[in-house]
């Protein structure tokens, strides 16, 4: 009796030291990772909340005075002679004219990736490998060239107006480059491969025999696609909703190049306040409403768009 | 006869029930909008002349002209320095933290560790930019430390989630038979990792060092806040040529860098599909 109680004792003493080893390797595995993002992503985030806080320095950085004085000026402009605040929408616009050109990008994104990922989705597996490979190369090309490209045949001088220019349609080039035009093309562009991956990979699975049970019962094309097809796809719609929205919100590039000083974004508008205006607190209050910004988009994508779509009745 | 094909075709496709109509068309000018700019770009790098619309003649002059550049010789290095090194510390870092976070019970902190690799995909690149920027200015005063090291933690940090990505996955398609057939036959974990699990995971850590060194190439936002006097990368000495104006000695250099891209995503394409 005695001696089960012992070799019992011996064996919780072997898996007590046995999960404080698993313990140990599972933190000393994870450790450098996680500290590296922890002092490289997480902690700059808070210094950036304090610094929102602050007084602007004289030559950029921050000096230690507690003050609101950069949220008051998203919306107040304050007069330089008598010191009095009015309304002003300067901000406003720049936020509303990102959200707004986010908003376009994610809808043509989906108009045009929906049908695309459906039809690769659609084609004999060799075929289908095929087109997933176009469709990621750009995914992985780098952004800079890939708006420099859109710039040139965009310009005056570009591809585009010289060609209509030379038959004959329009005598003057059409200026296309710096507007927001521009911008919501080079960010479709930019990020409409982020819309047809996650569709396809929940069309991929898409069981058909509901799309012949449905034309068995005499649905139509556009009835089974809006029936059936959407709805079985909606967490894929979702996932490319949330995956363009996001970088489309917080773009730099795309706009500093085909937008340039009259198509601002929220992006712009911080680098702005960390470059030329030198004013920190500024630009960290704004960056951390783009932060918000996501957040909310994010939100949105938790609450709508992970339910699992079901087909409608009647 | 061509009228018969036509009328069969449509026939077969209106008994093909998977088939929308013009979603075909899309899917070709999706590829289409894709390529058609880099296609503009490529051409154009090799155009004899200084324009870059119209076509002269063949020729590889800007080529030769980027490759003396030393302007573009110094950004070169700079890139590959970061890269290689960022590439490395964050492989290493993904493949460890890969190795506890998957093919077991979950246990108390592992989504929040898994949450915290994956933070730099959640916010915004100029977010993370201007944070890091404001972070490191204050390290830079408290410790009077400058030089490249900064660059290359940022850029470490932030190729650690695309580092996890396929090094996860693979673990995830590993059962964990023949690492528990290694230790049946008293191979120490040290070295049922080393002669089991190491070979079995190397396709995943090479398509994740791929994509950690492809991500660190391709970054221009955080170095352009954190990269300090003659730590001019790559893609930063292009985005200076293109604020001043468009030559094709830049064109040049962009289609290089998009061949690098395209070898290295081909790459890890055609390794991932091996697999299957």
């Amino acid at each position: 009796m005695s001696d089960l109680s012992t070799s019992n004792n011996q064996l919780s003493a072997s898996v007590v030291a046995e999960e404080k080893r698993l313990l140990n390797t599972r933190l000393g595995l994870l450790a450098p990772g996680i500290l590296t993002i922890f002092f490289v992503g997480i902690m700059p985030l808070s210094v950036v909340l304090i610094y929102s806080f602050l007084e602007p320095g004289d030559f950029g950085g921050v000096s230690w005075v507690v003050s609101f004085d950069a949220y008051v000026q998203l919306l107040f402009e304050e007069d330089i002679f008598d010191e009095t605040l009015s309304f002003t929408t300067d901000y406003l616009e720049i936020f509303f004219r990102s959200v707004s050109l986010g908003l376009f990008t994610t809808i043509a994104c989906l108009l045009v990736g929906f049908p695309t990922a459906y039809f690769i989705a659609t084609q004999p597996p060799a075929r289908r490998n095929a087109w997933l490979f176009l469709i990621t190369i750009p995914f992985w090309t780098n952004l800079l060239i890939r708006t420099y490209a859109m710039l040139l045949i965009l310009r005056d001088q570009g591809i585009i107006n010289l060609g209509l220019i030379e038959i004959g349609l329009i005598d003057r080039p059409i200026p296309m480059l710096y507007t927001d035009f521009a911008v919501c093309l080079g960010l479709v562009y930019a990020y409409l491969p982020f819309m047809v991956l996650p569709i396809f990979a929940s069309l991929e699975k898409l069981d058909f025999r509901l799309v012949e049970a449905s034309y068995d019962l005499y649905a139509t094309r556009f009835k089974v696609l809006k029936r059936i097809i959407v709805p079985l796809a909606k967490p894929g719609i979702a996932a490319g909703c949330i995956l363009v929205m996001i970088p489309s919100l917080g773009a730099f590039i795309t706009p500093a190049l085909l937008g340039g000083g009259k198509s601002l974004m929220i992006g712009n508008l911080i680098e702005l306040q960390f470059g030329q205006a030198r004013n920190w607190p500024f630009g960290s209050a704004i960056a951390l409403v783009l932060m918000v910004l996501v957040m909310l988009s994010l939100m949105a994508y938790l609450r709508y768009g992970q339910k699992k779509g079901v087909p409608g009745h009647g | 006869m061509v009228d018969v094909t036509a009328a069969a075709r449509k026939k077969v496709k209106d008994i093909d029930l998977k088939h929308q109509p013009g979603f075909s068309q899309i899917a070709w000018f999706c590829i289409a909008v894709l390529y058609a700019p880099i296609a503009v770009l490529v051409l154009f790098s090799f155009n004899e002349n200084r324009s870059v619309t119209i076509w002269t003649q063949f020729s590889l002059d800007w080529y030769v002209k980027a490759w003396n550049n030393e302007g573009i010789q110094h950004a070169a290095l700079v890139s590959l320095e970061v890269a290689l090194v960022a590439m490395l510390l964050s492989t290493i870092m993904a493949t460890m933290a890969a190795l506890v976070t998957t093919r077991t019970a979950p246990y108390r902190g592992m989504n929040v560790a898994v949450a915290v690799i994956n933070q730099p995909l959640m916010v915004p690149e100029v977010v993370t930019a201007v944070a890091t920027l404001i972070f490191f200015a204050i390290i830079k005063q408290l410790t009077g430390i400058s030089g490249i090291g900064y660059l290359i933690a940022a850029h470490t940090a932030f190729c650690v989630p695309f580092a996890y990505m396929p090094i996860r996955a693979r673990l995830e398609d590993m059962d964990l038979s023949l690492e528990q057939a290694a230790a049946d036959l008293y191979a120490p974990p040290f070295k049922v990792f080393r002669r089991v699990t190491l070979p079995l995971l190397m396709p995943g850590i090479l398509a994740g060092a791929m994509l950690a060194f492809i991500v660190s190439l391709d970054d221009v936002i955080i170095t352009l806040f954190v990269a300090g006097p003659g730590e001019t990368t790559l893609p930063l000495y292009i985005l200076g040529q293109i604020r001043r104006g468009v030559t094709p000695e830049i064109n040049a250099v962009s289609t290089v860098f998009v061949g690098i891209s395209v070898v290295l995503v081909s790459f890890i394409f055609l390794s991932g599909k091996d697999k299957k």
